[in-house]
């Protein structure tokens, strides 16, 4: 009876405190893209591993997240690409939950490639918040329902790219941070998810920068990096004030990744800075020129740092001082960024060919390349042993199958 | 007794409970919504407002579709909210909408057009016949969405005529499209037939491509510095003056007019300057006031006044153009109107950043071209 009393109580108490592992945000809830407790196929095709495909009404490269047993996409349709849709499927079997769509504010133009549903959407496990091209940013309730909208080119009528903006916004606590950054009206917003108020609003450089913020937690608080071709500011997300500055240039297309009080920023190569404390600003621990890459953001996954350059080679390289362990070339050209999961790197290139790469320590091994057919622009979502991608007409489950 | 009076307090606390206060009426919560303005004005009431209506029954959905007629932009993003979420719950639970009215409201061009489509959008879940009763006489529909399904059907049955060798009827039907076509896809999939079958489309014109010009450059943009610097014409537009320019070069506006289909100005043979300003002027005339699109495409940074006034400024170089880029409503006077365009080129020295040039046109809020009147 006691054993008994004592193994139910154990159940319950694994049952309440084991989450549903939700990606939440572009490159997950701590925007590092990796999928610590997840466990994904190595390998797919029609008849192995593809749980489920659901048909999208519209293009966009934005990531799918994963909320509960929801998936939520975005997607632009009509000719403008300024029909906005925000998009809700059963992670369980694909079937579509609800969809509503909007009509863009700002302007839609963007390169041909690319479409106005670029950013991927973030959530706070309550709402969600769709951003697009337009700088339309739509906030809803997990069924669906309206909260709040606000048309950020609306509000500021120089707020736009010609080639389309692309920037995912995060969630830290109470604020949406958005980087709407451009060659004119140049902003960073801190927006109160509660209510899409402004809490702050920063200018920022005046140069297109598609890069996308990344939060940074030491202990119980967090600071927000703002990559832009100036380099990095480390903001407070709920006031918007600077706390640190790196000021030596980056990046405008890959964004950064940190790890241990280190951030890798795509700067010279990658250059790597130390934190001394959350307010002075860091020291550079190391610069290698040739890591640096291309549009897909840098990954770290098990204690070595991944670059993808621009003639298709994956780079493993030491976290220490940049020096490279070992490098494989992969079959390109990719837009998305990989995501990391049970020992393994997954890359999608824009031919819709994902590459699984076996890491180890001497090596990395391509160990399948599976082909979906479709362009695949998106960086792919990880939560509760499945990987979601999306092209242009699909989003796909990827998780084992049973026969 | 006691009973009786207690019985009568309970349903007047229950009657207070019902109704504690007077709700607000569907008007007014419409109201709240259309009061939201810009970065977030109007959020925190529109928020409670939004979700009432977000559970009213389909009822609501014909007030909120013709809230949307003078509803800006955003605050007819928060009623398509409600109307989808209403319309979402009535579709699952019942299979149906009010179809007759949203069908009138549909039709009734006066309607706000992406209210109209929204509605039409929505009747046709639930009847799938809907597209072939109305679509084909909606060809010249102020909706653009509306027209564009119209010309596809006009340019899917020309093809056909096409196929089967009717080369008059396939001619007859394409130029029956064409009337409807506002968007350049449409108009290449028309005007490229026809090109085959021996017809010419006047490109510019069907566009309504602004296409002679009075162009005074270079002036200087060092730095991108003459971006906010105020230029003579500015000040004064005398299209007899001659000017100081740049690198100390006499300017006098001479004539221009672009043999380009699509209205291009190549600048650039014009004024073959890095680092440059040029001013381009033009007339339009109108035969009553007119609400008008000015629809421009360019590459590099510029600004637009109509009858002297500012109408919009943008300041970006080399990130792409293509037709329509940008959009400006303005308000032509009868009669003469003056457009005056700055157009910027930087210094940089990509092979992707030379292009100096733009193509501007006159349009409705369709897309379709206004025809300029005949000047006096």
């Amino acid at each position: 009876m006691r054993m008994t009393g004592y193994l139910f109580t154990l159940l319950i108490t694994v049952a309440t405190l084991a989450p549903a592992a939700d990606w939440r945000q572009f490159r997950g809830n701590d925007t590092s893209g990796v999928a610590l407790n997840d466990t994904l196929p190595d390998r797919w095709s029609k008849d192995e591993n593809l749980a489920w495909t659901a048909e999208l009404p519209g293009r966009g490269l934005s990531s799918p997240i994963v909320v509960g047993d929801r998936v939520i996409v975005t997607a632009a349709t009509g000719f403008r690409q300024d029909r906005l849709h925000v998009l809700c499927f059963s992670a369980t079997d694909g079937s579509p939950l609800w969809a509503r769509n909007f009509v863009a504010t700002g302007r839609t133009m963007t390169f041909p490639k690319i479409g106005t549903a670029t950013s991927t959407p973030a959530s706070d496990g309550e709402r969600i918040f769709a951003l697009f091209s337009c700088n339309d940013l739509v906030c809803l309730d997990l069924d669906g329902n309206l909260l709040w909208y606000r048309g950020l080119n609306f509000d500021y009528p120089n707020l736009s790219n010609s080639l389309g903006m692309a920037s995912s916004p995060v969630i830290v606590g109470d604020t949406l941070v958005t980087q709407v950054e451009n060659d004119s009206e140049s902003l960073a917003l801190g927006i109160d998810v509660a209510t899409g108020l402004s809490r702050w609003t920063s200018p920022r450089p005046k140069k297109a920068n598609w890069t996308s913020p990344v939060v940074l937690t030491t202990g119980d608080s967090s600071v927000v990096l703002l990559q832009s071709s100036a380099g990095i500011d480390a903001i407070q997300p709920a006031t918007g004030e600077v706390v640190w500055k790196y000021h030596d240039g980056a990046s405008t297309i890959p964004s950064s990744v940190a790890s241990d009080g280190v951030i890798y920023v795509p700067s010279h190569g990658i250059t790597a800075l130390r934190l001394a404390d959350n307010s002075s600003n860091p020291e550079t621990v190391w610069q290698v020129d040739r890591l640096g890459p291309s549009t897909a953001s840098p990954i770290i996954y098990q204690d070595r740092l991944f670059t993808l350059n621009r003639t298709n080679v994956l780079l493993c390289s030491d976290l220490k001082d940049g020096s490279t362990k070992w490098q494989l070339r992969l079959e390109g050209p990719f837009s998305s960024t990989p995501v990391a999961a049970g020992g393994h790197l997954y890359f999608f290139n824009e031919k819709g060919m994902g590459q699984v790469v076996k890491i180890e320590e001497e090596k990395g091994e391509l160990v399948s390349s599976n082909d979906l057919g479709e362009m695949i622009l998106c960086t792919p979502a990880v939560a509760n042993g499945a990987l979601y991608v999306r092209s242009d007409q699909h989003l796909w489950k990827i998780a084992p199958t049973t026969r | 007794m006691p009973l009786r009076l207690m019985w009568f307090s309970c349903v007047i606390s229950l009657a207070s409970l019902i109704s504690p206060a007077q709700a607000a009426t569907t008007s007014e919560l419409i109201q709240t919504i259309k009061a939201v303005g810009p970065e977030g004005a109007g959020n925190v009431a529109a928020i409670k407002a939004v979700q009432e209506l977000s559970q009213s029954s389909s009822i609501e959905l014909l007030p909120l579709l013709t809230a949307m007629d003078d509803a800006s932009p955003l605050a007819a993003n928060w009623l398509r909210g409600a109307f989808e979420s209403i319309a979402a719950r009535e579709v699952k639970t019942t299979g149906k909408l009010p179809a007759k009215e949203l069908e009138s409201f549909v039709l009734d061009t006066k309607h706000d057009a992406h209210a109209r489509r929204l509605a039409y959008e929505w009747l046709l879940k639930v009847d799938d016949k809907l597209a072939e009763r109305l679509i084909p006489n909606m060809l010249l529909d102020p909706g653009a969405d509306f027209r564009r399904d119209a010309v596809q059907r006009f340019i899917d049955e020309a093809v056909a005529l096409q196929t089967k060798e009717e080369k008059d009827a396939a001619i007859k039907t394409f130029r029956i499209a064409l009337k409807g076509a506002t968007d350049d896809d449409q108009v290449q999939a028309i005007a490229k037939p026809l090109k085959e079958l021996g017809e010419t489309v006047d490109l510019q014109k069907h566009f309504g491509f602004v296409t002679t010009w009075k162009v005074a450059g270079p002036f200087e943009n060092h730095d991108l510095l003459g971006f906010d610097a105020v230029y003579p014409p500015e000040l004064k537009l005398d299209l007899t003056k001659k000017y100081t320019g740049k690198d100390g070069k006499e300017i006098a506006w001479v004539d221009h007019t672009t043999e380009d289909e699509y209205g291009k100005v190549e600048v650039k043979k014009l004024v073959p300057f890095k680092g440059a300003v040029t001013y381009a002027a033009a007339e339009f005339t109108t035969a009553a006031p007119t609400a008008v699109e000015v629809r421009l495409a360019t590459p590099n940074a510029w600004k637009l006044w109509v009858n002297g006034k500012l109408a919009f400024a943008r300041d970006e170089y080399h990130r792409g153009h293509q037709l329509d880029q940008y959009r400006v409503p303005v308000k032509l006077a009868a009669g003469k109107n003056v457009l005056l365009l700055k157009l910027c080129e930087n210094e940089q020295t990509e092979e992707w950043a030379q292009e100096y040039q733009f193509q501007l046109r006159i349009s409705d809020a369709s897309g379709a071209a206004v025809v300029p009147a005949a000047a006096d």
